[in-house]
């Protein structure tokens, strides 16, 4: 034991080097782990900064603060950073931390590409935050770039748009690979497939989505980046092109995208539901299965976000009909969650009040979203407000509220200290009072009309938006107290056990609160 | 399985689905071709009308306009016309170079609703070819056309629209050429 006990101090010697070279060197999936978290957290303040402008503009009818162009400006790099720079980061870096540790793996499978799939992201939100500042400033086309906007009609900069783009795609690919093979390969003895816990089963599912269908973003900007500076034709139709096909290409990667997004959340709230329910999680194969063919579906859906593009009839009903399925393997989850706080006996911490509001306001955002299914219905919602309430519901209390839920269950783990509770609950209520202040108004004026990505608006939708801006200020203040929270509990606090959650499950909680920079170098018996 | 084998495998499919980004573009024009979806009718020269179905008729709408700084002025001088199917038409376009130097001059035809345009069949049409123009030449071209009788029952009206386009750099160096006869 006490060779053991040598062997480990000898590395842990050897392996954490001082200061910022421990950092950038580094091969510790709890390392990245927390490089990932750190970085997603800078990337949802700036990405909030600009939301802030948004809706600072957005207070009053006629334009007050910022020139149009700015304000279309703010609306893209907003939406590049919430998605490729806060959401997915926050999602990997949480993989990183928690994947090895729940399969009894020493480590993550490919330690030097997990650096390296960490470490290009700084350059790419760089260059793309740095476009900002250029002559003619940055992307203004919206996140969705739909050509010809991003091919005829930006500016010289969208070459650094569409690198900024290339490279986010290749951390993410790094990352989804690694993930991979750690889960394929690294299982301790007697982690079957039906064992695993289910935020390893969903980020595997994501993973694979995520190899599929980022390469065909690389594609899309790169068609973009030959259109506008190399003379070829793929959405022009002075070539022959067409730029409707963009639209084609860009959802076939950005449905499964926004799935992406989603499924790693579903996971964590089905770690954390159990845990203060006391009770075991309803039908896990179910679960399992749900996943998958949300998965699946995810492929055949995209031309929803093209109704109006004028598709034929066919076209359109079979996108109907193949949208509104996958609330049938979603309603089995959200039935499941239900299931297994029923007779529970559940205790409200501050991870189950982020789970809790993630059920309830994510299905009202699945509900919004079967409301856009419907084709007839969406020539009128189409690129309303509308819209915007929809996905920010799915995916501000949908994938941050998890990724909240997220951070409160295992940050006793990370850290070795509790978090500060009282705080922590002032940050959860403050928060969803005001998104939904913020955001639910959004139904309102999308329904009467308002147009989304306009930086004016009619007169009637005033008091609205007022309104709207209020909930968004309160909303982006209170995330500072999350910032607080987190850096408290790293400093100090009351010391944490191994097992923080006296009804949690998983491998994870066997190992001492901080946990060790090695785990799990003999892996664990799977019983 | 090895970790390097797997890692293979799974850079096999990312390889895979970046070249089926780039798939998606024939793909896509195949797939437009064979259902007519994008309304893009056919650049060839189409066959005489056999009959006529007297039963109906269809009313056909012309409209032009000129892409970005192309200095066309391309006008039908009919708005529309009423024609049973199969019977053929003949609609004058007036077409008029606006710039003092010589232009070349591609015009794209589409037709809306776009399942109807392969019904649509042209015998002459100032679209098959380019069209040189001199100095502010203005021309007159003749369109011959006729509407298929297997045209579906409930498209009533359609409309021809076209595109014009400046091509004058392209054909400089035979690029738009070589890309008209491959498409």
């Amino acid at each position: 034991m006490s060779t053991v006990a040598q062997t480990e101090q000898n590395h842990h010697e050897h392996h954490a080097a001082k200061g910022f070279k421990r950092w950038l060197y580094t091969t510790n999936h709890k390392d990245i782990g927390s490089l990932y978290l750190i970085f997603s957290l800078t990337m949802f303040l700036i990405g909030g900064a600009m939301a802030m402008v948004i809706r600072a503009e957005l207070f009053q009818p006629g334009l007050q603060l910022v020139d149009p162009h700015f304000f279309n400006q703010m609306t893209t790099v907003h939406g590049l950073i919430m998605v490729f720079g806060a959401v997915m980061p926050a999602f990997t870096g949480l993989a990183n931390w928690m994947v090895p540790m729940m399969i009894g793996a020493p480590d993550m499978a490919l330690p030097r590409m997990n650096n390296w799939s960490f470490w290009i992201l700084p350059f790419a939100f760089a260059i793309l935050l740095l476009s900002l500042f250029m002559e003619g400033g940055g992307p203004a086309f919206g996140w969705t770039f739909y050509a010809p906007l991003s091919t005829t009609y930006s500016n010289d900069n969208t070459a650094l748009f569409v690198f900024a783009v290339h490279i986010m795609g290749i951390s993410s690919i790094m990352g989804a690979i690694n993930v991979i093979v750690t889960i394929v390969n690294l299982r301790a003895p007697g982690m079957t497939w039906m064992k695993l816990p289910l935020f390893v089963w969903t980020w595997l599912i994501t993973a694979f989505l995520l190899i599929a269908v980022m390469p065909v973003l690389a594609g899309a900007v790169t068609m973009v980046l030959t259109d506008k500076y190399f003379g070829t034709s793929f959405f022009d139709a002075a070539g022959g092109g067409d730029p409707v096909m963009f639209q084609h290409i860009f959802w076939f990667f950005g449905h499964p995208e926004v799935y992406i997004m989603i499924l790693p959340a579903f996971g964590i709230i089905s770690t954390i539901i159990p845990t203060f329910s006391r009770k075991k999680l309803f039908g896990y194969a179910s679960m399992v299965y749900a996943t998958s063919s949300i998965a699946l579906l995810s492929f055949i859906v995209w031309a929803h976000h093209m109704f109006t593009t004028g598709m034929p009839l066919a076209g359109e009903l079979f996108f109907m009909y193949a949208t509104m399925l996958i609330s049938v393997p979603t309603g089995v989850k959200v039935f499941n969650w239900v299931a297994t706080m029923w007779r529970g006996s559940i205790s409200f911490e501050v991870p189950m009040l982020f789970a809790i509001a993630f059920i309830v306001l994510f299905t009202l955002g699945g509900f919004s979203g079967l409301m856009l299914a419907i084709t007839p219905a969406d020539f009128q919602y189409h690129d309303t407000y509308f819209v915007v309430a929809h996905f920010h519901y799915v995916l501000v209390t949908g994938a941050i509220f998890s990724i909240m839920a997220a951070a409160y269950y295992w940050l006793p783990k990370w850290t070795g200290h509790m978090y500060n509770e009282a705080l922590a609950k002032w940050h959860f209520w403050l928060s969803l009072i005001s998104v939904n202040v913020l955001f639910f108004p959004m139904h309102f004026v999308g329904l009467a009309g308002m147009p989304r990505r306009i930086p004016d608006y009619a007169l009637q939708f005033a008091d609205f938006n007022a309104l709207i801006s209020i909930g968004g200020f309160a909303f982006g203040l209170s995330q500072l107290l999350f910032v607080a929270v987190v850096y408290k509990c790293i400093k100090g606090g009351e010391q944490a056990p191994s097992k923080v959650w006296d009804g949690a499950e998983g491998l994870e909680w066997d190992i001492p609160s901080p946990a060790p920079y090695h785990t799990f170098s003999t892996p664990p018996e799977v019983k | 399985m090895s970790h390097s084998g797997l890692l293979k495998k799974l850079l096999l499919i990312v390889v895979g689905m970046f070249a089926f980004a780039f798939a998606l573009v024939p793909l896509y024009d195949v797939f437009c071709d064979v259902t007519g979806l994008n309304g893009k009718p056919s650049l060839d020269v189409a066959a005489k009308s056999e009959k006529v179905e007297a039963s109906r008729t269809v009313d056909v709408s012309f409209t032009t306009h000129s892409q970005r700084n192309a200095p066309f002025e391309v006008k039908s001088r009919q708005y529309s016309v009423n024609v049973q199917p199969g019977e053929m038409a003949e609609v004058k376009f007036s077409a008029k170079n606006l710039s003092a130097q010589s232009r070349v001059m591609q015009a794209v035809p589409s037709v809306s609703p776009g399942k109807a345009a392969k019904y649509l069949h042209k015998m002459a049409c100032f679209c098959f070819d380019q069209q040189s123009f001199s100095a502010n030449q203005e021309v007159e071209f003749t369109l011959v056309f006729y509407v298929d009788t297997e045209l579906p029952e409930e498209i009533k009206e359609l409309t021809l629209s076209y595109t014009v386009f400046d091509i004058s750099e392209a054909t400089a160096n035979n690029t738009v050429l070589a890309k008209q006869k491959a498409g």
